[in-house]
Order: structure tokens, then C-alpha cells, then sequence
């Protein structure tokens, strides 16, 4: 039976592990390829590594680090952070990273996706989407980190980019990242439900019933957290023992 | 003895070097047929669509090449798909080392997405090259299309329906999953594949 995925992700700034509060105030939280070492020993089932400081400072994700976490990590990793071409993607797999994925510059040129799905296989491409609930109730896309928003509705973005070809999305929502309140689960169901791809869940993931909740009823395939990983308040093999015990199929 | 990894234009070329490094082995990626031919075991890695990769391969005339390999051939994934007589991702006549058919995954109900991604357990394990795992080990797959159950089946996997993750015929074995990327389990394989 496939496996419900649980995904450290690796804010990298300036080639260090950082992790902030509804994505400002950030905090240092050590050496990335150690970590990620660390994870995939404990029993991660992927990993990702985002360059934050990518897309604001117009600078290429880190290819050394990229090939070094390669030559040191026997799981999946996904790379992210300021990729907006076929040349930018192509660096990096032959650097060693198994996915990409694509927010701002994908928003910005929709044909990326395409671009980059015939070029690598959907497999390879990643959609990543910030969003927010707004007072009117609806999820808005965010660009930039955060920084901008945008007028468009995430699912309606989340399924023109699968109809360009994305093969998962990586769904963060703004409102819960850092507060470790738990996942939004009305927004991520009705993506994992009605999208054909896999959606990983991500922001908010604070206890482990959290991560029961995303997977029993929002139905998402994969969960994604940082800080409690980062800072051991939630140790891998608890929670995947955990997990286990309520029924959710995951590798052990 | 050498061990060459087949470079063509279905690449996750580097994971699989990398993943080899980390056992202590070195290969040689390379088109070239003769290298390929002398090499003590051959890896046909491959991520990618199955019509434009035998396209490739028939190009440089690799198609033959593979399949009057004497040696221990490993094909990963597409490259284990492209083993096969037939893929129906765009109607491919493919090298026909296993008699098996490649068909896209095509789920009765919305639960199931294809392709599939991510850690699966494999079952009814046969041959050498599952030496030392236990029944149900996980491994890491990626793939919409995959080979039916048959006679050269020597592992099964259920998505959709049980499937081949593995096949072996003489001195050729295909894996479905990707053992560059199925941590401690994908690492054993390869060892027992480097010791056949």
C-alpha cells in the first residue's frame, strides 16, 4: 500500500537551516546537509530544501549545496527557491535533485510549467503555493515569500498549474505557518480531493494528532513541517510510530 | 571490473552514481558501445517517456546494444519498462528482454492518483537480488504506466491492482522503484546486484 509521506523541509539562508513565525523573525537552525542527513536516518521519506533568500535577491538556488546534499542523502529531495527556467532546473538535477519546484516565476509565466514538465516529466515539477485566508473567506496566492499578494484563488491557480503539467503541489498556508495550531484542513482536502496530483500539506503542523488530522480528513498525501523537526519537539520515529498506531499506512 | 552506467537521454543519472558512491563504488557513465559491452555489469537507469528514450536509443544503436548484453544488466524504472515488448505510453515498441506489457495505471476510484509517488512495500520477493530483505520492505517509486504480472515477475507491487516492481530473465533484472533512492533498502539491492 503506497505510504502517507512525512517531509522535513530546510529553509536555507546564506547556506544555513533557518525557520521563522508566519514567515518573518528568523532563527538559525544549523547545518543543512547534516540535518538532512539526519532526517533521512530517522526515517524521512523526503526531504525539501528551500532557498529563501532566492527569489527576493535575485540569486540561483545554491548548486554546491544542492550537490553536496546529493552525495549525502539516500532518500527523494525537492529543491525550491528562485528557479524560473529551463536552464535554472537542469543545474539542478545534475546536481543531484530528484524534483524542483516553482512558485513566484511559475505564477508570473505560467508556460514554466509547461516548459519544465515536457522537458523533466511532471514528475519532476513541483508546484509550491503560498496562500492566505483572507476575510472574505477565500485562499488568496501570495508571491515572493509572502511579500505580495495576488488576486488569484489558490485552487483555481493550484488546477491551471496541474493542467500545465505541475505533478504535486506543496500547498502552505500562511495562516498557520510557524503557529503550530495544525494544518488547514478545509483548503488542503479540497485540493487533495479534487486535484488529480498529490498535495503535500504544509504550515501548522504543531502535535502529531495534527498530522493524523491532514492525512484522515483532508486526505492530503504528504506533510510537511520544519521547526518541530528542527528543534526536536517531534522526533520522526515517534511520529511515524504514531501514526502507524492510528491506521495511517507509513513506512516504517 | 568495471560498471558502467548507460548514459542516454532518460536521465537520474547523477542519483544513481551518487547512490553508488555512498556503497563505495565507482561507475562509468558513457554511450559508448564498446565500453558498454566490455563493462562487468551495466546499469539502464531512466526517468522520462518511453517513445522519445527508444527513439534515442535506436539513434545511436543502443537498442541492440542492450539486448545482446551477456552480462548483468539492472534496469531502473523507465529503463526496466523499456526492457519490456511494449509500452502503451505512446504505443512504444520497446526491447522485448521480458515478454511482459506495460499499461498505464487506470484507477476505478478518485482515491488513487496517478502516477504514483512515493514509498510502496514489495512482496513475493525472488532471485539473488532481494538476498537479506524481509518481505514488505518499502521502496521508493515514481511512475504512471507499469508491467503486468508474468512469468518473469520476481517481485510484486499493489497500486491499482498487484503489478511487477521486479522481473528477471537470464542475465537481465528490472526494478520498477528506484533503489538510488529507497534509503537502506534501495542500497542492499545494489549491493546484491554488484554481487551477482
Amino acid at each position: 500500500m503506497l505510504c502517507k509521506r512525512i517531509i522535513p523541509c530546510l529553509d536555507i539562508k546564506d547556506g544555513r537551516t533557518v525557520k521563522g513565525t508566519n514567515f518573518v523573525n528568523l532563527r538559525d537552525a544549523g547545518d543543512p546537509v547534516e540535518l538532512g542527513a539526519l532526517y533521512a536516518q530517522q526515517g524521512a521519506d523526503e526531504l525539501v530544501f528551500l532557498d529563501i533568500t532566492a527569489t527576493v535577491e535575485k540569486r540561483k538556488t545554491l548548486r554546491e549545496l544542492v550537490n553536496r546534499i546529493a552525495h549525502h542523502i539516500n532518500i527523494p529531495f525537492t529543491v525550491g527557491g528562485g528557479i524560473s527556467s529551463v536552464d535554472d532546473v537542469s543545474a539542478l538535477l545534475q546536481n543531484g535533485a530528484d524534483k524542483i519546484s516553482v512558485n513566484t516565476a511559475a505564477f508570473k509565466n505560467p508556460q514554466l510549467i509547461q516548459d519544465l514538465s515536457k522537458e523533466f516529466g511532471s514528475q519532476c515539477v513541483v508546484l509550491a503555493i503560498d496562500t492566505r485566508q483572507e476575510e472574505d473567506g477565500e485562499w488568496y496566492v501570495y508571491l515572493n515569500g509572502g511579500r505580495t499578494k495576488t488576486d488569484a484563488r489558490c485552487f483555481d491557480w493550484a488546477k491551471q498549474a496541474v493542467d500545465l503539467g505541475a505533478g504535486e503541489i506543496l500547498l502552505t498556508s500562511m495562516n498557520h505557518d510557524g503557529t503550530k495550531q495544525g494544518f488547514a484542513l478545509e483548503i488542503t482536502r479540497k485540493l487533495a480531493t479534487q486535484l488529480p496530483v498529490p498535495v503535500i500539506a504544509s504550515g501548522g503542523g504543531g502535535t502529531m494528532e495534527h498530522f493524523v488530522d491532514v492525512f484522515e480528513q483532508s486526505q492530503a498525501d504528504a506533510a510537511l513541517a520544519a521547526s518541530i523537526f528542527h528543534f526536536k519537539e517531534i522526533a520522526i520515529p515517534d511520529l511515524k510510530g504514531y501514526l502507524q498506531q492510528k491506521q495511517i499506512a507509513v513506512r516504517m | 571490473m568495471d560498471l558502467v552506467i548507460i548514459k542516454y537521454n532518460a536521465g537520474n543519472i547523477q542519483s544513481v552514481l551518487y547512490a553508488l558512491e555512498r556503497i563505495g563504488v565507482n561507475a562509468v557513465v558513457t554511450d559508448d558501445v564498446e565500453q558498454i559491452q566490455s563493462a562487468g555489469k551495466v546499469i539502464f537507469p531512466g526517468v522520462g517517456e518511453a517513445s522519445s528514450a527508444m527513439r534515442y536509443l535506436k539513434e545511436h544503436k543502443l537498442d541492440t546494444v542492450i539486448k545482446n548484453l551477456q552480462q548483468p544488466v539492472l534496469g531502473i524504472c523507465l529503463g526496466m519498462q523499456l526492457m519490456c515488448a511494449y509500452s502503451e505510453e505512446n504505443d512504444t515498441t520497446c526491447l522485448g528482454i521480458f515478454d511482459e506489457h506495460v499499461k498505464k495505471f487506470t484507477p476505478k476510484t478518485g482515491d488513487l492518483k496517478v502516477p504514483q509517488i512515493g514509498w510502496n512495500n514489495i512482496f513475493n520477493l525472488k532471485t539473488k537480488l532481494f538476498a537479506g530483505l524481509p518481505e514488505n520492505s518499502y521502496c521508493y517509486f515514481v511512475h504512471g504506466y507499469y508491467a503486468a504480472l508474468g512469468e518473469h515477475t520476481i517481485a510484486t507491487a499493489d497500486y491499482v491492482q498487484p503489478y511487477s516492481c521486479a522481473l528477471h530473465k537470464d542475465n537481465f533484472y528490472g526494478v520498477q522503484f528506484h533503489p538510488e533512492k529507497s534509503a537502506k533498502t534501495g542500497e542492499l539491492i545494489l549491493k546484491n546486484f554488484l554481487s551477482l
